[in-house]
């Protein structure tokens, strides 16, 4: 596949942006939901990246978050000159689109009916994606035989690197409680202080319940989306280089 | 009745709906909503197995034949409960009214039970029909959604006010079940409309009050979890759980299950089949076939045994509704597995929520 024009962009470039965007309930890239239904590029460089979502009734705050941080993940690809960024199908469509487009936030794109904008339900979520992500690097270290008492002394460096480890040093660090090498593995995500030993299994057991609920909303999304666009299979509808081949 | 090895259950489908999605009760101007309301269940259906899947022109506007065949004759349904849903911004008569259900029940005697619903931001004029209703249909339950739309609003919370004063007009008129059903709408919109703590603050005021979260609080799953353990009072509808996860996804209908009776425990959860979303028999049947898998992350999840499925298929709603229930279907009082009171205890000892929600 080529690699767009000179001084333009690419497809493939946009869409490694957007591996960064994530659904904050889910915790997932927008990419692997099936969400990017569409991803085009001038050779001038004008970026055109078309959204869709599970339901037509999808939160209209989460969906907000995704389309503008689509929006800085396009426009801050290197080689775009403009970027149009379109969600689908949704109720809150023309709002959503329109407060994006004029980078307006989301008080003001929802005139009357928001009273703050959504950093606080942005580290909420995250808050749940520290607790989700500590279930994951856990349950192998406790299947291991590891015991709880021994994990509420643990640091960072102490466990082994793991794709979990990292995302979950990514999720605190973004929350900005202490993700550094020193910094202990259970900690409470609101005040990032360490577990007393009698709160570990509590401590654990909400974090687990807070991956399953994880688990089990973005299968019931995927279900629903897969309903919704039949075609889709989780994938791009069209991703089109300038005069290229859809890939 | 459903009888399976020589077991049999009393079955309380505790929510399910008769209603009109079709584009002649559409509100001129508001059809892209009542359209996206309708195509919005039948995605779900869509999780249930293809065999039951319906077309859509049958999924907006089911006759009164399919669903007696549907919830009774081949559902094993003994009573069923039906659930309000207005939404009257969308629907010219309402998706789903109180009205719309007593008529059709009114002529299958001792089959159904009426639940309505109250607005709050109705005011005096609902506290009124809310009056009329429970002296017309007797109503003991009411369903309250808290995403509707109404008058330019986008959503209320249990805790508001407006609330309150409805929740203390149940209590004077006999309504003793309160089932809340959360969704995507809220105001302010910045605020996460499916929180689930309102829920949490209103059962601790309203002690004699019971609220059955319908679809246990989805997608809050461990929010509602946390809330349901303190509160005796609080438990959690399994609708869309059974119909969307058992089987479209088996693994995680385990994991939901088991952190659902640990958790909440077997005495406080309740089916509903959701219907017409899912028809009622794959998942009773379903359901009592269902045992927690052998494999590791399942291990410590407690186990859901006969005298389990049998409350939560119909004894613990039938509990909630004072529905006789005869005594060939019942369990001894203690058979069974509450959920663990020492991990309950423990949250209650805890002040600060760890998800701060």
């Amino acid at each position: 596949m080529s690699q767009g024009s000179p001084g333009g962009s690419s497809p493939r470039a946009i869409l490694r942006a957007l591996e960064t965007v994530r659904d904050p309930e889910l915790d997932k890239p927008i990419t692997s939901l099936g969400f990017v239904a569409s991803c085009t590029v001038s050779a001038d460089g004008d970026a055109r990246v078309r959204l869709r979502l599970p339901t037509y009734f999808c939160a209209p705050n989460f969906a907000f978050l995704m389309v503008a941080d689509t929006y800085e993940a396009v426009a801050g690809t290197p080689g775009v000159r403009s970027a149009a960024v379109v969600l689908e199908d949704h109720f809150a469509s023309d709002s959503i689109n329109a407060g994006v487009a004029a980078r307006a936030g989301f008080v003001a794109s929802f005139d009357g009916e928001a009273a703050a904008e959504l950093d606080e339900l942005r580290a909420q979520f995250l808050r749940k994606a520290v607790m989700a992500g500590t279930d994951q690097v856990c349950r192998p270290l406790l299947a291991s035989g590891i015991t709880p008492e021994r994990l509420r002394e643990l640091t960072l460096a102490d466990v082994p690197p793991s794709r979990e480890l990292d995302r979950l040093r990514q999720r605190r660090a973004e929350l900005g409680v202490p993700a550094g090498d020193d910094a202990l593995l259970l900690i409470d995500p609101e005040t990032g202080a360490g577990v007393t030993a009698d709160a570990v299994p509590l401590h654990l057991r909400r974090a687990r319940v807070t991956q399953v609920g994880i688990e089990a909303n973005t299968s019931m999304c995927a279900g629903m989306l897969a309903h919704r666009y039949p075609a889709a299979n989780g994938g791009l509808r069209e991703v089109r280089d300038p005069g290229g081949p859809e890939v | 009745m459903y009888e399976k090895d020589g077991e049999k259950y009393f079955i309380v489908d505790s929510h399910m709906h008769y209603w009109n999605a079709a584009p002649d009760n559409w509100v001129p101007g508001a059809e892209q909503y009542a359209k996206g309301w309708i195509e919005c269940f039948h995605a779900y259906q869509s999780l249930g197995p293809k065999e039951t899947h319906w077309p859509i022109e049958k999924f907006q506007k089911y006759s009164e034949d399919d669903l007696m065949k549907d919830v009774f004759e081949d559902g094993h349904v003994d009573v069923a409960i039906f659930q309000p849903t207005y939404l009257k911004e969308w629907y010219k008569e309402g998706f789903n009214t109180t009205e719309r259900n007593a008529l059709m029940g009114e002529k299958h005697p001792g089959k159904f039970i009426y639940n309505t619903r109250w607005d709050p931001r109705d005011g005096d004029e609902g506290l009124g029909h809310l009056r009329k209703n429970v002296e017309r249909f007797g109503s003991k339950g009411v369903k309250v959604y808290t995403a509707e739309w109404n008058a330019g609003s986008r959503g209320w919370k249990l805790t508001d006010p407006a609330a309150y004063r409805y929740l203390e007009a149940c209590q004077e008129l006999g309504i003793k079940n309160i089932h809340a059903h959360k969704g995507p709408t809220i105001w302010p919109l910045d605020k996460d409309g499916f929180d689930v703590m309102d829920v949490d603050r209103a059962a601790s005021d309203f002690p004699d009050l019971n609220f059955i979260v319908e679809h246990v609080g989805l997608p809050r799953i461990e929010e509602f979890c946390f809330m349901a353990t303190q509160e005796p009072n609080v438990y959690a509808g399994l609708s869309v759980v059974i119909g969307a996860l058992m089987h479209a996804r088996p693994r995680f209908f385990a994991k939901v299950m088991g952190e659902l009776l640990f958790w909440v425990g077997e005495d406080k959860m309740t089916f509903g089949s959701d219907y017409g979303i899912w028809e009622p028999k794959w998942q009773v049947e379903g359901f009592v076939d269902w045992e927690m898998p052998d494999a590791e992350e399942f291990s410590d999840y407690p186990r859901l045994g006969t005298a389990g499925k049998r409350k939560i298929l119909g004894l613990n709603a039938a509990k909630l509704y004072d529905i006789q229930v005869p005594a060939e279907f019942r369990v001894p009082a203690q058979a069974g597995t509450p959920a663990a009171r020492e991990d309950a205890q423990l949250v209650d000892d805890k002040s600060q929520p760890v998800t701060g929600a």
